[in-house]
């Protein structure tokens, strides 16, 4: 009983309290940031109306309440569902955009295992032994948000809206999965707090530079960053491609598709659709920072010298570890709004082009090129030569056949 | 499993796999089929094979029936709406459910085998991974063993190990059929009628 209570407890406070509060905030970042960016002010009036009550100026907060005056606006909309819809679809399709970005939730780990009253809880609501690949596979169902919303909209622009994000999303899903495939045989685990774990031991996958034993830097480790940089580029890449973020927001491209698969939705079910981006936006965070940059981990050498304090019999390090993942996180969302206001759209071809042909081929690449490093030291010199000279040839004709896939195809005689 | 997830499950599975032909709508009917399957895998999970369970959500939910119903929408299937029943149709499917369920009486006619399923608990696990270490399939130190004697069940590690050990060969054959099935599949798309 008393397990089932603290499961609750978990799946309340570490969904509903620390990644559902990012959404708005993340809005609210993204609005202050696009702002500073394009040299314009920004929001930042909404806060406590002094002058009503007699006073010289307002309390404005930096605008801070702005998220909060906009869900209110969201709420208040008129809410319209136009007659031509499929009505159950049309109200099917905003609720599982958001449930499966939610459900993720439940295998990222937030912090290091924390003590309250000598009882260890660890900060993470299922410790799964397949965190990534739960991920993705509750991530992939969202994909059906997006297709019914355009579908059950029964009209053009959300239609091809729905379409094209059902061919991004699975176009990409491939090129995540494969990314990723060095960094678990780096690990040998699926389980993400182990991964963590590790990379707080023996250095962070994308700065290792210290272990067990204080600084230092092996051959093996040093070569190995090369892959795990080019998964983290790939991985990264993909994510914004997942999240139908920009430079990859062609399902929703205001310039051709009026606004893509929302088109017919207000109100509060257009918020769900928001929430659902900014939601898995959130999501995609966390996994690139608990897979590559270390998760809650201080690096560092940092955590072993936290890893006693405590204060009255709470357990410090578990809190400050959720503060540093907490931390990363909000740097990388802000990475995120940086990266939507700086790089224009792709066009939808390049967008293709870029996730069949590039990302595709350099995974795979890159898995064999990991595997190669990993095994260098249990095999001899002559094998490594001639691995290292099969796989200098397998990227030239990889790079030959995507070279002559451009050429126009011949017509065919019959 | 608790019992009750069970059942939960098991009817999604089933109202899913009902709904399937009782939709007239092609897309509802392929919707359908993504409840079932995501019932499946909960059931699945319940077992303790976890990985089962995701790859059933993330190969059959995430992209075969996400293609699926990519098909079905782009060809706007109306005549599936005011279909007539034939006989002809009606009366195969009636021959294979009477097939399956002949099957089904005859596997639960026979008295169950009076054995029942370990619990995995502490003492299962390490005794399977004493046997594993014993008949020289794993080593001492290896994740697996580690994984097992701390009472836990590392089945994507068994899975790889038996793919990997016991079925290399048919594994490399596979991925062989896939990749010749993917060129195949560019090779055709890429030629163009004059």
């Amino acid at each position: 009983m008393l397990d089932i209570l603290i499961i609750l407890l978990k799946i309340v406070v570490l969904t509903f309290m620390v990644v559902l509060p990012l959404v708005p905030v993340s809005v609210y970042f993204e609005r202050r940031f696009s702002a500073i960016i394009q040299d314009r002010v920004g929001p930042n009036r909404v806060g406590i109306p002094l002058t009503l009550l007699g006073f010289k100026k307002d309390f404005h907060l930096f605008g801070l309440i702005q998220p909060i005056a906009d869900g209110l606006k969201l709420f208040l909309k008129e809410d319209f569902t136009p007659d031509h819809v499929r009505k159950a679809f049309y109200w099917l399709a905003p609720a599982l955009t958001v449930i499966p970005a939610l459900i993720t939730v439940c295998v990222v780990p937030f912090g290091s295992p924390i003590t309250i009253f000598g009882h260890t809880e660890k900060l993470v609501i299922a410790d799964l032994d397949v965190g990534p690949l739960f991920v993705f596979a509750v991530a992939s169902l969202s994909v059906y948000g997006i297709t019914i919303a355009g579908w059950a909209s029964n009209s053009k622009f959300p239609f091809i809206g729905g379409v094209r994000s059902t061919a991004q999303m699975i176009s990409y899903e491939i090129a995540l999965g494969l990314s990723i495939i060095p960094v678990l045989m780096y690990f040998g685990d699926l389980n993400l707090s182990k991964i963590v774990q590790h990379q707080a031991d023996h250095g962070w996958l994308l700065l290792p530079i210290w272990d067990t034993d204080g600084f230092g830097i092996t051959l093996e480790k040093a070569l190995f960053w090369f892959p795990a940089a080019i998964a983290f580029l790939i991985f990264t890449v993909s994510i914004f491609a997942e999240t139908n973020r920009m430079p990859f927001d062609l399902p929703e491209c205001e310039t051709e598709l009026v606004g893509g698969y929302h088109t017919e939705y207000s109100s509060m079910k257009f918020a769900m659709f928001f929430m659902g981006e900014y939601a898995a936006m959130v999501i995609g965070s966390a996994m690139i920072i608990t897979l590559f940059l270390g998760g809650w981990s201080m690096g560092f050498t940092l955590d072993a010298k936290i890893a006693d304090w405590n204060l009255f019999g709470f357990g410090l390090a578990g809190f400050i570890h959720l503060g540093v993942f907490m931390t990363k996180l909000i740097g990388f969302i802000l990475f995120f709004i940086l990266v939507r206001w700086t790089v224009p759209r792709f066009r939808y071809d390049q967008l293709m082009k870029l996730g069949w042909v590039v990302f595709f081929e350099a995974a795979l690449i890159n898995v064999f090129l990991a595997a190669l490093i990993l095994a260098a030291p249990q095999l001899a010199g002559t094998i490594i030569t001639i691995g290292f000279i099969l796989l200098v040839v397998l990227t030239l004709s990889v790079i030959w056949v995507a070279k002559v896939s451009e050429e126009k195809p011949k017509p065919l005689r019959a | 499993m608790p019992s009750y997830l069970f059942w939960l499950f098991a009817t999604l599975t089933l109202l899913g796999g009902t709904a399937v032909i009782a939709f007239r709508n092609p897309v509802s009917s392929a919707l359908s089929v993504v409840a079932c399957f995501v019932g499946l895998a909960g059931l699945f999970i319940g077992l303790s094979a976890f990985f089962v369970g995701v790859i059933q959500i993330l190969v059959y939910t995430g992209a075969v029936m996400v293609l699926f119903l990519f098909i079905i929408m782009l060809l706007d299937l109306k005549d599936e709406e005011h279909r007539t029943h034939k006989i002809a149709p009606i009366a195969a499917g009636l021959v294979l459910v009477a097939a399956f369920a002949i099957q089904l009486v005859g596997v639960l006619s026979k008295p169950l085998p009076n054995q029942t399923a370990p619990v995995l608990n502490q003492n299962t696990l390490s005794a399977a991974s004493a046997n594993l270490v014993q008949t020289g399939q794993i080593t001492e130190t290896s994740k697996i063993a580690e994984a097992l004697n701390a009472g836990q069940l590392p089945d994507v590690h068994l899975i790889g190990h038996t793919l990997f050990t016991g079925y290399n060969l048919p594994l490399q054959i596979l991925g062989v059929l896939l990749l010749v099935a993917t060129i195949g599949v560019v090779t055709l798309s890429k030629r163009q009628a004059e």
